[in-house]
């Protein structure tokens, strides 16, 4: 299973390394979700620095979304089921892979976005080491929950908006999570986000499992 | 019987093939040839009768069988963004075959050198195919399930597949193949079939080695 | 008539006398409080509809378990899944519908966002995931797997939601305004609920018996139109319908 993880998840990676659609589309696409932000919000009045936590995690969420749409597009339009199944590969290893290569996507995008939020909301940081802890179990999650609906909705022809429809209800607590424990950082209490992470912790472990056990029956269709 | 999203697609279908035969099946589009193909490859499903391919029993796990077999369908399977020699060598790696193996093949199939750096998003259909047939090559499987394999090859590359399936079955793998091309394929079958209706017709024989749809 | 008729009589019956009885208790019987005027009479119906969404889905998440599990696989599982997800959501939507209701006049909001109702709105959101997902054509199987893996999928999800909700009302609580008043309840009230339990807990049950009914004909429909699908598939052979003889079976 390890093996075919990683597998997948370089050849995942060296897809993405020629393509460059995450860095060269959804990055730009998820700073114009902050900027569209500020447009929305009045800069003047100090809203975005205090909700700087929740529109990061906002454009990471929407972001992520993408990334999951993309990592399963490439798997050949039509038949990519198909495709997959014959591979040979073992399917939780399938699953574990294109999480892996999902969640790094998004980590780096991460990194861009935050370096978007404190240039373009002017919000100082503190508590790197729970932001840090945060963006990397809040990813874990938002990239397991992703891949099982990604390999849920792959091949119908109504992916495009079924998937955000079965996805983000379900990462609505993973939103709500992250942002508490992110905003625990910046105003200086990483104590109480504590808390939080384990949540975020809880449901990371949990998709990850689903993701394993489930990816093969999901692929299993005539 | 094998039911395509509640469609019928094989409605009691029988077939016998032993190792290192040439099977043809013919028939019109619709017939259900490429549905005996993905019952074989352990794709679809079979509601109900036996299915037994190189000893695995289709019924209790189908994914077992699948590493041992190579089909070349419609679609390529192939990554775009990849080259050629990369997505080659995912194939064979996937399969947990021999990555030495893809080397010869792309040489084979007249892939190597630019071509095989080349991204296979760039390649022409009938180049796409030829990539499908490396894969294959490389791979080695037991059984080739090959449905339409002559679509969209030029005549180099029709020589290049016919001179493969003679190879292949020299070293004791199998070959069941659809077509619409009767001459060239006939002249490599040992045996042809013909399916419609979602039956095969023209019988089965006994067979030495176990490869039997029902 | 047979015994499943029998008891959805009897259930449809029953349904229909409980819901009488709460209407009176809720329209005549109960007394306007003193700070929600009419609006308490709500009490009747939200709390026992919010509750009962839960049974719904979790019915759902249930059946669908059995359904996955090869030992008890049946039709019936993933039936049953569908139909109570279908009466789940219109549960859901009213609970939302009622809850509005109540807080305007009440709060003078239309919406809070405390954990409970928080909750049943992204349940909200999950049935509707689901039903699109039942919705989609493709063969029995797969679509009924499919849905299945999805309910528990969501399933898992609540307990996650449940606490972050929580967590997030307590952090948070000098803006939030709580949809159900500490306060004790007097017995005219209580019984109003009472019977709204009732009424609510049986009414879901009669329909889940009408809807399963329901999902069984349209099944057992495809299924005889299978067998007529694979006599004409047969006809559009090139002979007649004579396999084989030589071949084993």
């Amino acid at each position: 299973m390890w093996r075919d993880a990683l597998l997948m998840a370089g050849k995942d990676l060296r897809v993405e390394a020629r393509s460059r659609v995450a860095i060269g589309q959804v990055a730009p696409f998820a700073v114009i979700v902050l900027v569209l932000f500020a447009f929305a919000l009045d800069p003047s009045r100090g809203i975005l620095v205090k909700a700087a936590a929740g529109l990061f995690w906002v454009a990471v969420l929407f972001s992520a979304l993408l990334t999951v749409q993309r990592s399963f597009a490439i798997e050949a339009a039509d038949g990519a089921r198909d495709g997959l199944r014959l591979s040979g590969l073992d399917p939780a290893g399938i699953f574990l892979g294109k999480a892996l290569a999902v969640a790094a996507e998004l980590f780096v995008l991460e990194i861009v976005l935050g370096a978007g939020v404190v240039v373009l909301y002017n919000a100082p940081i503190h508590g790197y080491l729970l932001l840090l802890a945060t963006c990397v179990v809040a990813t874990v999650g938002m990239a397991s929950a992703g891949t099982i609906y990604g390999g849920l909705a792959v091949g119908l022809r109504v992916r495009e908006t079924l998937l955000p429809l079965l996805t983000l209800p379900v990462l609505a607590p993973v939103l709500l999570a992250a942002t508490e424990a992110s905003q625990a950082a910046l105003d200086g209490v990483p104590g109480q986000g504590v808390a939080w992470l384990r949540l975020l912790g809880v449901f990371a472990a949990i998709y990850l499992t689903f993701g394993v056990l489930a990816f093969g029956s999901l692929l299993e269709e005539s | 019987m094998a039911l395509l999203a509640g469609f019928p697609a094989l409605a009691g279908a029988d077939l016998e093939v032993s190792a290192g035969e040439v099977v043809l099946l013919r028939g019109a589009n619709g017939a259900g040839k490429s549905t005996v193909l993905r019952v074989c490859a352990g794709l679809a499903e079979v509601a109900s009768g036996e299915a037994v391919v190189l000893g695995c029993d289709l019924r209790a796990d189908r994914r077992a069988v699948r590493r041992r077999v190579g089909l070349l369908g419609h679609e390529t399977f192939l990554y775009d963004d990849l080259s050629v020699a990369d997505n080659v060598r995912f194939a064979v790696r996937a399969a947990a075959g021999d990555v030495n193996a893809v080397k010869p093949a792309l040489a084979r199939l007249g892939l190597d050198g630019r071509l095989a750096r080349l991204d296979v998003g760039r390649l022409s259909a009938g180049q796409r195919r030829r990539v499908a047939l490396a894969v294959l090559a490389a791979r080695r499987p037991q059984l080739w399930l090959l449905d339409e394999p002559h679509a969209g090859l030029d005549a180099e590359a029709r020589d290049l597949l016919e001179g493969l399936i003679a190879e292949t079955v020299g070293s004791g793998a199998t070959v069941v193949m659809a077509s619409h091309e009767v001459d060239r394929a006939h002249a490599l079958a040992n045996r042809t079939l013909t399916v419609a209706g979602g039956v095969i017709y023209a019988g089965a024989r006994p067979a030495a080695e176990p490869l039997h749809v029902a | 008539m047979t015994r499943t008729a029998l008891l959805s009589r009897f259930l449809g019956v029953a349904t229909l006398l409980a819901v009488i009885a709460a209407v009176i208790q809720g329209l005549v019987i109960m007394g306007p409080t003193i700070e929600q005027h009419e609006y308490s009479r709500l009490l009747v119906v939200h709390p026992p509809l919010a509750a009962v969404t839960f049974v719904a889905f979790g019915v759902t998440a249930l059946a669908s378990l059995l359904y996955l599990i090869p030992r008890t696989r049946r039709r019936e599982w993933d039936q049953l899944a569908g139909a109570s997800a279908e009466i789940g959501v219109v549960l859901c939507a009213l609970t939302l519908v009622t809850g509005s209701i109540w807080g305007r006049p009440t709060w003078g909001v239309w919406w809070t966002w405390d954990a409970r109702i928080t909750t049943e709105a992204l349940l909200l959101a999950l049935f509707l995931g689901y039903l699109a997902l039942r919705r989609i054509p493709s063969d029995v199987e797969v679509r009924s797997r499919r849905c299945a893996i999805a309910a528990l999928i969501a399933a898992a999800d609540m307990p996650v939601v449940h606490y972050a909700t929580s967590w997030w009302q307590t952090l948070h609580q000098a803006n939030f305004r709580l949809l159900q008043p500490d306060k004790q309840l007097d017995p005219p009230q209580l019984l109003g609920m009472m019977l709204g339990f009732l009424a609510v807990v049986l009414l879901y049950g009669w329909l889940l018996i009408h809807r399963f009914q329901v999902e069984q004909l349209e099944e057992r429909l495809d299924r005889e139109g299978l067998a007529q699908a694979l006599t004409e598939r047969r006809a559009e052979g090139l002979m007649p319908p004579v396999p084989a003889e030589a071949g084993s079976r």
